[in-house]
């Protein structure tokens, strides 16, 4: 007997949305495992990891707080990535965005102007576009891969960001630590659940993707980004200008990500230090797998990343788990999907082997 | 051992910033030359430095270090092979994959040992050679993975451009298809080839954790593992050149550093970012030229195989 | 000796949807050329790639000299004695040609001696090759010795031929007809896979001939006519689309004074190329296969942009360094030489396959908008009008076959009713129903006053639907002939880069 891949005429759309799920429950299971082996009762270290953390609305609040830039961040990659544009330096387009959008702060700590909070966050958008420019411009002009490019530039978007809270932006009366000056109400997005960390981001995140799907399946922009990933030839056959379409979604994504950096800087940290995101730009990569690549899967798929955050901060609580816990289960979770990914184009057939047919060959 | 002067102690701290690497790209050349890009580099490497600190300090032998960070690099690898070769994933999401994953894992490995002190890795010194002035402490007083690490790349270039099976592998990475249908098992040779770059990946991670910096640092790979992604690309797949890069960067990590402690007036965080944008610039020096680039890469480099039968 | 060198006794294979060898027997005895002949799809590819181990048949037996043998790999076939020259060659372009010889044979075969081996073979068939060069830098007629000589240095008794005439000039053909004549003396068997009949009428001793994986009919073909042959070939009287000189108007396309320089050194430089295509016109570019047509193709749809403006006009506007959008609102309509890939994206359905060429012409797309139910109904259209056999409009195109994949392309642009279309290997792999199809539809578009430029190596559709022919080798185009005063001869001439003043 041998198991054999069997390529299918059509691309099976069923498990384009089932895969996700299996991978999710595959997850499950081997996290489940991981607790085991680590010595925690497995079952209950699972319902403190995803069950308790949102079972009241405060945890849901901070869910969607936490969801908030993942998709946002997500949407603007997968942009990309269906384009063949490997932008995966989001964190750093996230750092430099909040860098950008907080200046306004820094050096305007006694505005009292209700215009600062909108410069804010358009400051974050061409903040996030500028680092986002530098990769693209590398891609156009040089033809230098903008996977290298644009991750070693996270790399020195934080020591950016270090360089400041330890240097010029360091609150003078902050007793030294590495910490900017507190933002002003003026300079503060709104909370719009009371008692809860909620904030108006959450709604620009839900902007992004309901403006993501509308380009993506209804715009012939959205449709030229398809076929460029597809095949680049038949891109070109169509019309793509390929350099104009790598500068669009690099700065589509750079934006993006660098908004969701001044939001979560204005709407949850409240001043400059110098860690701004847990790895939201990386995890936002797996985000958009999940989720399909389309903006309707990011919404559900950034539930569930953020969910992973949610719990690895409650389990090291709760069960003084290791933090680490959570990047693991998000590794997996990204594993398990890329090999289920196979059912898509494949189905699994299991045949007796035949006489003439005694192998060797692959 | 004779008195180390500062020109010895700044060409040695070159060498030992460069190996770690030279021993990952080197390991990389080869998975791409079978045509198998690998972005998990990071990953293997952080897997590698934890388990060859966990090993060692455990152990006390840094021979079981040294074998545990190759044989985790090696796992971490497998797990990328699986995916790519058997379930036929794409290879830049797999790569990511597996450096998310190995960041994480590696924490979560790591955690009981940060801060614990480790003794650093043995050199092994040659007699009478090592008593040349500068030369010899430089060439003939180093530790294991020193030494390995240039010997690897001598046998790399053999193996490449001398020997049948090198010959083979660089025809896989050429063009898939033909490699097959002249009857060879693309698969099992590009397995091959990943886990080899995963066993130096783990060695480049093994030679931070015991030899650089003697200690487990959450990540303290810091992005290594990209830059010997980019010296591959910077080599043009020539083993030789990889060796003159790694020795480059070694020498411009070294050079900021001592910048820092001679304090010149620029932050140390601003001086940090200079391996990283020297890589960008010598990626966009090397990349400028698209045709030399596209000649010199491995045709099938990132393409999916399938064999229908 | 008895017993046949091989024989196959009922074997059959099937894929997914398709039966591509059902119960085949073949017998071929020492020192025969063997033609398989058969239509695209009708499983001769299948059936070799069986015989070298390529793939397992489902059911049927193999003897090999008399005894049973199961084949399992292409290296277990070469060291039965079997040897293959592949259609799509298999070979490893940045490698020399002493590499990908060695990478061929058995690990022993190879070692020092092994240029000294290849120059003694080449020299006794008459294939002057040097082991160093790189195969990059090999014409394609080259590259093909490069595979025959793999396959003579382990002095096969079976020697397979996947088409291998396709991508050679009449003359090269001709060399080896030659070589394979004298290997056949010395008493190796060659099985000799083709559909063009007049070769395999020159060349072989016995056809055996495949229709929808069965063989239907065994004869030798000296005695038969190429009629006789085709008929047994697609299994009806053929009925060729009639064929009168057309009538033509004004210059609707041209081309004059277009270079393009190389990017690197495997691909290739234009060379001042001029021509124009006439009002109801089909012009033909001819020759092998890697002489610039995918160059020159590439800036006469605008996907690469000329230097000068005035290098190419439609219709009398210059648009050289227009885009490939402007040039489709002057008029042009454009089917690549990739189906999959180029002309069509696999993974999308054809609904979304029409916004490709179409979305302009069609009102397919207003301003940023995508109209889904316009696409529906002409991708409806484009189906029905060209009788393209599909599971639904709603499928991915990369299920379709070939040929009804081909004509839904040609039908895309052929509705939008251009002024000038250029079609590249327009019938390249499809099967012979489709190809009559698209010849007649290129054939009623010319009459309809569109002026048709085909690019293709078959040299037989060219002198079939073309009015005038230039031959395109190493980056030039020569004069246009008008296709009455063309032989095969002529043009093989041309292909070959000779000049006919000179020839």
């Amino acid at each position: 007997m041998r198991i054999k891949l069997v390529p299918r005429q059509t691309h099976s759309r069923l498990m384009t949305w089932l895969t996700p799920v299996m991978a999710l429950g595959l997850s499950l299971v081997a996290g489940t495992v991981v607790f085991y082996l680590l010595g925690y009762p497995p079952l209950q270290s699972l319902y403190a990891f995803f069950i308790s953390p949102i079972s009241d609305l405060y945890g849901v609040c901070e869910l969607l707080v936490k969801a908030s830039p993942l998709a946002m961040i997500a949407v603007g990659l997968s942009m990309g990535f269906r384009a063949n544009v490997w932008n995966i330096g989001a964190e750093g387009q996230l750092t430099v965005g909040a860098l950008a959008g907080s200046a306004l702060v820094i050096y305007f700590p006694e505005s009292n102007n209700i215009l600062m909070l909108p410069a804010m966050l358009i400051l974050g958008i061409l903040g996030g576009m500028a680092w986002a420019s530098i990769p693209a411009f590398l891609k156009t002009r040089f033809n230098t891969n903008e996977i290298l490019t644009s991750l070693l530039l996270v790399y020195v978007a934080i020591l950016l960001l270090s360089t400041l809270v330890h240097g010029p932006w360091r609150d003078p009366a902050g007793y030294n630590f590495p910490e900017s000056v507190i933002f002003q109400d003026v300079a503060t997005l709104p909370v719009i659940v009371s008692g809860t960390r909620l904030h108006l981001g959450t709604i620009f995140a839900l902007l992004a993707i309901i403006t993501g799907w509308i380009l993506i399946s209804r715009t012939l922009a959205g449709f030229q980004v398809r076929v460029s990933g597809l095949a680049p030839q038949a891109a070109r056959y169509t019309g793509v200008r390929s350099n104009l379409m790598i500068w669009c979604v690099l700065l589509g994504a750079g934006g993006l990500a660098g908004l969701a950096g001044i939001i979560e800087v204005s709407g949850l940290i409240g001043q400059v230090q110098p860690i701004i995101s847990p790895g939201y730009g990386f995890s936002a990569i797996i985000v958009a797998f999940l989720g399909r690549l389309h903006p309707v899967g990011i919404l559900f798929a950034s539930l569930v990343l953020a969910l992973s955050y949610l719990g690895g901060e409650f389990v090291q609580i709760k069960l003084g788990l290791p933090l680490g816990i959570a990047g693991v289960f998000q590794g997996m979770l990204l594993f398990f999907l890329l090999s289920c990914d196979i059912l898509i184009h494949y189905r699994i057939e299991i045949r007796k082997t035949s006489l003439s047919s005694s192998a060797g060959s692959t | 051992m004779a008195a180390i002067t500062t020109v010895e102690l700044i060409l040695l701290t070159v060498v030992s910033a460069a190996t770690p690497l030279l021993l990952a790209a080197t390991g990389e050349l080869v998975v791409e030359k079978s045509g198998i890009l690998n972005l998990g580099v990071e990953g293997m490497m952080l897997v590698g430095a934890v388990s060859a600190f966990i090993a060692m300090l455990t152990t006390g032998s840094w021979a079981l270090g040294i074998v545990a960070g190759a044989a985790a690099g090696v796992i971490m690898s497998m797990l990328f092979g699986v995916l790519t070769l058997f379930f036929l994933a794409n290879q830049v999401a797999s790569g990511l994959a597996l450096t998310l994953f190995g960041i994480g894992i590696s924490s979560l490995l790591g955690i009981p040992f940060i801060g614990l002190p480790i003794e650093k890795l043995p050199t092994l010194d040659i007699p009478v050679l090592g008593d040349i002035p500068i030369l010899g402490p430089l060439l003939f007083e180093q530790d294991f993975l020193i030494y390995f690490s240039v010997f690897m790349v001598v046998a790399v270039n053999f193996f490449l451009f001398r020997s049948r099976a090198g010959l083979i592998l660089r025809a896989v990475g050429e063009s898939h298809d033909a490699a097959h249908s002249i009857g060879y098992s693309v698969i099992r040779i590009r397995f091959f080839a990943v886990m080899f770059g995963g066993a130096m990946a783990g060695l480049g991670g093994a030679f931070l954790s015991l030899s650089y910096t003697p200690m487990w640092v959450e990540q303290m790979t810091a992005g290594r593992g990209w830059i010997a992604l980019a010296l591959v690309v910077f080599a043009t797949w020539k083993p030789g050149r990889v060796l003159i890069g790694a020795y480059l960067f070694g020498a411009v990590t070294i050079f900021q550093l001592h910048l820092q402690g001679f304090g010149v007036q620029i932050p140390g965080q601003v001086l940090s970012m200079l391996p990283y944008l020297v890589t960008i610039l010598v990626l966009v020096l090397i990349s400028r030229n698209a045709s030399r680039v596209k000649l010199s890469a491995p045709a099938c480099l990132g393409q999916i195989f399938h064999s229908n039968t | 000796m008895s017993s046949p060198l091989l024989e196959l006794r009922g074997v059959t294979k099937a894929f997914p949807g398709v039966l591509a060898n059902d119960s085949v027997d073949i017998s071929i005895p020492e020192g025969q050329i063997h033609a398989l002949l058969g239509e695209n799809g009708a499983g001769k590819s299948t059936l070799v790639k069986i015989i070298y181990g390529y793939y397992a048949a489902d059911e049927g037996d193999m003897y090999w000299m008399g005894n049973s043998v199961s084949v399992t790999s292409p290296a277990h076939a070469r060291q039965i004695g079997i040897g293959m020259v592949f259609q799509h060659f298999s070979l490893f372009d940045a490698l020399s040609v002493r590499d990908n010889i060695e990478l061929a044979i058995s690990s022993k075969a190879g070692g020092d001696g092994l240029s000294q081996k290849i120059h003694e073979v080449s020299n006794t068939y008459g294939l002057g090759l040097d082991p160093e060069r790189d195969v990059f830098s090999l014409s394609v007629g080259e590259r093909q010795r490069v595979e025959i000589v793999r396959c003579l240095l382990q002095s096969p008794k079976l020697l397979i031929m996947d088409e291998p005439t396709s991508v050679l000039t009449p003359q090269e053909a001709d060399n080896l007809f030659k070589v394979l004549n004298q290997l056949a003396e010395e008493g190796c068997a060659i099985l000799y896979i083709s559909h063009k009949l007049e070769e395999i009428k020159e060349l072989c001793h016995h056809a055996t001939i495949l229709r929808q994986g069965k063989v239907v009919a065994e004869c030798d073909p000296t005695k038969e006519s190429t009629r006789s042959l085709a008929e047994m070939m697609i299994g009806r009287s053929l009925d060729p689309p009639a064929y009168e000189l057309k009538k033509t108007g004004a210059t609707k396309f041209l081309v004059q004074n277009l270079s393009r320089i190389a990017e690197d050194e495997r691909s290739i430089s234009l060379k001042n190329i001029n021509f124009d295509v006439r009002e109801g016109e089909i012009f033909g570019i001819a020759g092998v296969a890697g002489n610039g047509q995918t160059e020159l193709m590439e800036m006469l749809a605008g996907e690469v942009l000329a230097d000068d403006n005035a290098a190419i006009s439609i219709n009398g506007v210059e648009c050289g360094q227009r885009s490939i959008r402007e040039r489709r609102e002057l008029g042009a309509a454009i089917v690549p030489e990739e189906r999959l890939g180029h002309g069509a994206v696999g993974s999308m359905s054809l609904i979304e396959n029409v916004f490709l060429g179409g979305h302009q012409r069609f009102n397919l797309a207003r301003r940023l908008w995508m109209n889904y139910s316009n696409a529906r109904t002409f991708a409806q259209k484009t189906c029905d009008d060209f009788d393209v056999r599909h599971a639904g409009i709603h499928v991915d195109a990369g299920s379709l076959s070939g040929g009804n994949l081909q004509k839904f392309l040609i039908g895309r642009e052929i509705l939008q009713e251009p002024l000038v279309m250029l079609a590249s290997q327009p019938t390249w792999g499809v099967d012979a129903g489709s190809q009559l199809a698209i010849h007649k539809a290129l054939l009623d578009l010319a009459a309809n006053g569109t002026a048709v430029l085909v690019i293709s190596q078959d040299l037989d559709e060219l002198l079939e639907l073309c009015n005038r022919i230039a031959v395109m080798f190493a980056g030039s185009l020569s004069e246009p002939h008008p296709v009455s005063s063309l032989t095969a001869e002529k043009i093989g001439l041309l292909m070959g880069g000779a000049h006919p003043e000179a020839a």
